[in-house]
């Protein structure tokens, strides 16, 4: 309240001028940046009316990489959701040395390009990579098929779940889990009743976030695929193809939908903030409370 | 005070006992990141210090992919200044001024974030292509937007604006603007104290979003190639090289490629962690 009370002061301390400026500045270059290319999907999507844009829904292959998008997400998602679980209760409930080093680690894929997130599978399963002798004689195939799409998905958007649940557990400390354990329940009661609770909005968050990356990703999951078209195609690289052949209302038709979940991405992100929010004050003043 | 003892006493209970799971949840990230980030990650350093040094070295020196260093460089270089100066105006409105409309501007910052790369790569296509919306107005003047290097920094600038906004917002909510009051009240004026009490407050988070809004910048690939053109030597990036190599069989090449763009945005993102350290160590002699 009191930041809020300064804050409006010190803004308001700024001659107008200087407020219209800045302000315009700010909502002319968003505008341009950020809304335009999101109007422009639509508009495309729609040039040629709507029976052209479902049209392009019709296509075998568009079925088919929605399927694949579908799939390759709900192997990704899941997967990082158990490992972010497990990591922030090892980090965020145990003392242990090499911790930073560990976070560091987690965050890794956040630093890798996209192309260099793919290239690093090619070299383990390719043809010319470590296991790719082997994996031929035994008839797997993992690079150039849907594995390689699920591995290349599961390493980008690997760090999600983890790196929003450690802080917010290590926020809210053992306190509440020490009491389950001292009054009787196990280990799994006490994560199931206690700590789950707590931590299910920033649960939801990271898998939100997770969740539009993997539906999203272009570049890693195009490196290891073969670019067939109806093969192992992603609803991101149908789009590519799709553009590449000049069949451009059909290719934003399928951006559309992406660019509808970036939309959903961004509102449920917004809301969940609120709700963050809202909790982690109102924990601090039951502890508060608690103390006093 | 209150909160310290609440400390105490918890840390004096974990060293008499442990909550349970300790082994369980630690194996399993470790096995889970070794399996999927470490070991694939090793395969390509391994790769490289396998590599014949000459090879290597002719890789990354030949004319071609030196163009390429260059251009994604340059690129990812203009593209974090544009972002720091209006990403720095951008947080300013959003955190010190009341505006209608204001929370939609701060909710769709993060839209780079949300939005896959492909996708924004047609839209940027769908405007600054020489037909394109913007990109036809352009065209008469002799400025072509896409296909050239313009392109690739616009691209750029829409994949980094969050993360420079993003790390400057919470830096901005901490400038109470107490320092600004005092200052003000010793008799400096506006233009003073902006220059002296709030930019050099702001330096840290400054120079950590545009090297943040850097290092995305050059690992980036969907959004560009769409708006690149992508002609070897004038608007290829490092990116689009390594998958070209990929593509007519040269594993090593892409490899000695990747193995360059990475260690130096890990140098980048080294000097990230610098500038915090060097910032907590200001505000904590402060």
């Amino acid at each position: 309240m009191s930041v809020n009370a300064k804050d409006l002061q010190t803004g308001s301390n700024d001659p107008l001028w200087v407020r219209t400026t800045v302000i315009t500045i700010s909502v002319a270059f968003v505008a341009l940046m950020l809304v335009l290319p999101l109007g422009v999907i639509f508009f495309e999507a729609f040039r040629k009316g709507l029976t052209a844009y479902l049209k392009a829904f019709q296509d075998r292959n568009a079925v088919r990489a929605i399927t694949m998008t579908c799939l390759a997400a709900g192997i990704a998602v899941p997967l990082n959701l158990v490992f972010g679980i497990a990591a922030s209760w090892a980090i965020a409930k145990f003392n242990f040395r090499g911790k930073g080093l560990l976070i560091a680690l987690i965050d890794l894929p956040f630093a890798i390009s996209p192309v260099i997130s793919g290239l690093i599978y090619i070299l383990v399963f390719g043809m010319q990579g470590w296991f790719g002798k082997w994996l031929e004689a035994h008839g797997i195939q993992i690079i150039f098929a849907v594995p390689g799409i699920i591995l290349a998905t599961i390493f980008v958007t690997f760090p999600f779940v983890a790196r929003e649940l450690i802080p917010l557990m290590q926020e809210q400390g053992s306190e509440e889990e020490w009491a389950a354990i001292s009054l009787g329940a196990n280990g799994w009661q006490t994560f199931w009743r206690v700590t789950l609770p707590n931590i299910k909005w920033g649960v939801l968050y990271g898998v939100l976030l997770c969740n539009a990356r993997a539906m999203g990703e272009f570049g890693a999951v195009s490196v290891v695929s073969s670019n067939i078209r109806g093969g192992t195609n992603t609803l991101p690289l149908h789009i590519d193809a799709l553009y590449n052949d000049y069949n451009s209302v059909a290719a934003f038709a399928m951006a559309s939908i992406l660019a509808l979940l970036g939309v959903v991405t961004l509102v449920g992100k917004s809301l969940l903030e609120r709700k963050l929010e809202q909790e982690s004050i109102s924990s601090l003043e039951s502890k508060t409370t608690e103390v006093s | 005070m209150l909160e310290k003892q609440g400390k105490f006493m918890s840390n004096n209970a974990r060293s008499k006992a442990m909550l349970p799971g300790f082994r369980l949840t630690m194996g399993y990230t470790l096995l889970y990141l070794s399996l999927i980030v470490l070991i694939p990650l090793s395969a390509l350093f391994l790769k490289a210090a396998t590599m014949d040094w000459n090879d290597f070295y002719e890789t990354i020196t030949s004319r071609r992919v030196v163009a390429a260093y260059r251009l994604t460089f340059g690129a990812s270089l203009i593209a974090a200044l544009i972002n720091t100066v209006f990403g720095a105006l951008v947080a300013w409105s959003i955190v010190r001024y009341r505006f209608p409309g204001r929370q939609l501007l701060d909710a769709i910052i993060d839209l780079p974030f949300a939005m896959p790369t492909a996708v924004s790569g047609i839209a940027l296509m769908a405007i600054y292509a020489p037909t394109g919306l913007i990109g036809k107005h352009l065209l008469p003047y002799g400025i072509k937007t896409a296909i050239s290097p313009l392109g690739i920094v616009i691209a750029l600038t829409f994949i980094g604006l969050p993360f420079v906004v993003r790390t400057l917002q919470p830096a901005l909510e901490e400038l109470d603007g107490e320092a600004e009051q005092a200052a003000a009240s010793l008799g400096a004026n506006r233009w003073q104290t902006f220059w002296r009490i709030i930019v050099p407050s702001l330096m840290p988070s400054l120079l950590t979003g545009f090297t943040l809004a850097f290092a995305r910048a050059l690992g980036e690939y969907g959004s560009v190639i769409f708006v690149a053109g992508n002609i070897p030597m004038k608007t290829e990036i490092a990116s689009l090289l390594i998958i070209s190599k990929l593509d007519d069989a040269d594993v090593p090449g892409a490899a000695a490629i990747a193995v360059v763009m990475l260690s130096v945005t890990f140098l980048i993102l080294l000097v990230v962690q610098g500038i915090q350290w060097w910032s907590q160590r200001m505000t904590g002699r402060a």
